[in-house]
């Protein structure tokens, strides 16, 4: 489904991937895990098409379409999800309003009419209730006065309603208690499909617990260094990372 | 002190007054208004630059031309479809170049309603005694321009009690073929205890420039509440100084919303509410969208002038290309206005990098138990929340439209009508340019 070969990525003119290789097939979820600064939400944000990050090489293909070459709502028309670690407040845009919208913009992309307001209402309340979704919160303006948990959430309702075909979550975990942490896993393993894949970012094997992952990757200075099963993330987990950092570097230290 | 005018407008206006055109035939004390207004006028002249007031404003390539001082073509036609608001019925009242023409007017079937020409305003005693009292009292030439050389405007009397059961629109059509200088004058009264909602449209028709020199006078009587609208969507072969004085009594409620769009080329509006007695409420709300190189300078005056009143103001600009938008809030609190409550708060978003905004909030206080606010942002399209929208599959244009309604919604929020809500933000969203 989405095919990742050789990507190259920098900010200002700083290069942060340096040459990532990852295939994910339907029905898998794949974990990237790393330390600080290795580059995994720079994947996720080139993956998106976030304007201040320049490809600088490599290729990326969804479905066999090249991504790199589509705008960011194109990219999210032909089934590509970020699930921001920062969800943006924007007061004066109501929830559903904006969800109308989305539904509605991919919709006519792919030469469908608009959705029937009843259908998008009963839509609305089945899928609200999968991420435990407080029906006000729909109302209220898009993530405005959220607590972190809520804006979460929002991110998988919102990815409940889109129904895409590629998931990236970016640090979803990140500033979840237990609770909502379980409620937001939960909604991820209900959209599971055959049909569907996710890649999970994450710094802690906890989210790994609830969302099985079918791959574990490692990243490190814009690379994957290691990958395995879930099991590599317990070790992980429980050796951190410094043993891989070490012998990245010392065989970066044999090539020089 | 006399200041040198060498504008080419003033020899002509000056001219016109010396052959005793305007006032003849004028009854008194219509033709000593005149005379004094004029006087007035002939003291300052055209406000410049140098004026504190004007200092962003620059009159002067207006006042160079040489204009059609008349233009009353009785049967013109004139098409103002474009001034329609769907979902909305109102009692439509057409001025074309200030001239009220009955013709094309809706006939307003209300009990205790009486509008007529602003020609015939002597045969109206209650009018007479309000008219000319309010607006002149400030130190704007070109009030004093208005009352000397007003041709054409509208008079609309409400007696106490009634409540109006439709809105009355009025469309002012600027529509000529030459280059032509329009002086409206209107009057509204609202008696005690009246409702009403009075929509003004501005749009133009024909060729033609036109410089409009609008004067209004509102009153509100004890317990009248009026829902006042300016629409204004006339084109870049127009220009505005409309001048709105507004004095209120006693439990009397004004909401002003007012709405300018891109085309006209150069628009300032004066809105002054003279709070002028206790438990009175005003807001202004204000929302202007520019495009290409038009200025747009709302100038306002709350004056509280009693005590135990509120005043609410909330304007927004949106600047596109390389127009520029100014705002100036005096708020007066006196010292006899205790326990005031004045809000104010102005938000800008510059989208064209070469736009300007001038934003000037000026509280002037000398009463000391009071509660007084204001606030003033500038920003630009956040592109953070722009990618965000973007990421759900939503068009960079939608996404703007999205951003841009919701920038303007804490003013389009507080519309008392849903119909001009929806047409407002129709508007917004025809015109806003995507490419900068």
């Amino acid at each position: 489904m989405l095919s990742i070969k050789n990507l190259q990525a920098s900010v200002d003119d700083k290069q942060i991937l340096k040459g990532l290789n990852l295939e994910v097939k339907a029905g898998e979820v794949h974990a990237i895990m790393g330390p600080n600064g290795s580059g995994k939400s720079t994947l996720a944000s080139v993956l998106a098409g976030r304007d201040a990050y320049e490809v600088t090489g490599g290729e990326v293909t969804l479905e066999g379409k090249d991504l790199l070459e589509l705008s960011p709502e194109d990219r999210a028309r032909e089934g590509l999800f970020l699930a921001f670690q920062y969800p943006i407040e924007i007061p004066g845009v109501s929830n559903i309003n904006f969800l109308k919208t989305a539904v509605n913009e991919i919709r006519a992309y792919k030469g469908l009419a608009p959705m029937e307001a009843k259908e998008f209402l009963k839509q609305v309340k089945e899928k609200q209730k999968l991420v435990e979704f407080d029906a006000k919160l729909a109302n209220r303006s898009l993530n405005e006065g959220f607590s972190g948990g809520e804006k979460k959430r929002n991110e998988i309702f919102q990815l409940a309603m889109l129904e895409p075909k590629l998931s990236i979550l970016d640090e979803t975990d990140s500033g979840l208690d237990i609770d909502a942490l379980r409620i937001v896993a939960n909604g991820v393993n209900h959209l599971r499909s055959k049909d569907n894949a996710f890649v999970v970012i994450t710094h802690y094997q906890r989210l790994l617990e609830y969302i099985v992952p079918d791959f574990v990757h490692v990243l490190y200075k814009g690379r994957i260094v290691k990958s395995g099963t879930k099991e590599l993330a317990l070790e992980l987990e429980e050796k951190g990372y410094d043993w891989l950092k070490e012998s990245v570097d010392a065989e970066e230290g044999a090539a020089i | 002190m006399i200041t040198q005018v060498s504008s080419s407008l003033y020899h002509q206006l000056t001219t016109v007054f010396d052959d005793g055109l305007a006032i003849k035939g004028d009854l008194e004390p219509l033709a000593s208004l005149r005379r004094n207004a004029f006087a007035r006028f002939q003291e300052t002249g055209f406000p410049t630059l140098k004026d504190e007031d004007w200092k962003y404003t620059n009159l002067q390539p207006l006042l160079s031309k040489n204009y059609l001082l008349r233009d009353n073509l009785p049967g013109k036609s004139v098409s103002i479809e474009k001034a329609f608001i769907k979902g909305l019925n109102p009692y439509k009242l057409v001025l074309v170049n200030g001239h009220f023409r009955t013709d094309l007017s809706d006939v307003v079937d209300e009990q205790g309603v009486s509008i007529y020409s602003i020609e015939d305003i002597h045969q109206h005693k209650l009018s007479l005694r309000h008219f000319a009292q309010y607006a002149d009292k400030t130190d704007n030439p070109l009030v004093a321009l208005n009352t000397a050389l007003h041709e054409g405007g509208l008079v609309i009397e409400i007696e106490k009690n009634i409540t109006l059961r439709r809105s009355i629109q009025i469309i002012h059509v600027a529509s000529s073929s030459e280059t032509i200088f329009n002086q409206t004058r209107n009057l509204y009264l609202l008696g005690n205890n009246t409702k009403a909602e009075i929509l003004e449209s501005f749009i133009t028709d024909d060729i033609g420039l036109s410089l409009n020199n609008t004067v209004s006078e509102v009153v509100l009587e004890e317990n009248a509440h009026l829902q006042h609208y300016y629409l204004q969507t006339a084109n870049s072969q127009s220009s505005y100084l409309n001048h709105t004085e507004i004095h209120q009594k006693k439990h009397s409620l004004y909401n002003n919303y007012n709405c300018t769009f891109p085309g006209s080329a150069f628009i300032r509006n004066n809105i002054n509410v003279r709070l002028d007695d206790s438990a009175v409420e005003s807001h202004l709300y204000g929302i202007t969208l520019t495009a290409e190189d038009q200025l747009v300078d709302n100038h306002t005056i709350v004056d509280h002038r009693k005590p135990h009143c509120e005043s609410y103001e909330w304007y927004k600009n949106i600047t596109q290309n390389t127009s520029t938008a100014v705002f100036n809030g005096k708020i007066f609190v006196r010292e006899d206005a205790q326990k005031t409550n004045a809000f104010q708060q102005n938000n800008n978003m510059l989208i064209g990098e070469k736009s300007t905004i001038f934003s000037k909030p000026q509280l002037e206080i000398f009463a000391d138990d009071v509660k007084c606010s204001h606030g003033c942002t500038m920003g630009q399209f956040d592109d953070d929340a722009l990618f965000y929208l973007r990421a759900r599959g939503i068009s960079e244009e939608k996404a703007r439209v999205l951003l841009v309604h919701a920038f303007a919604f804490d003013v389009t929020e507080k519309f008392s009508s849903e119909p001009i809500r929806e047409y407002v933000d129709h508007l917004i969203e025809e015109g806003l340019i995507i490419e900068q």
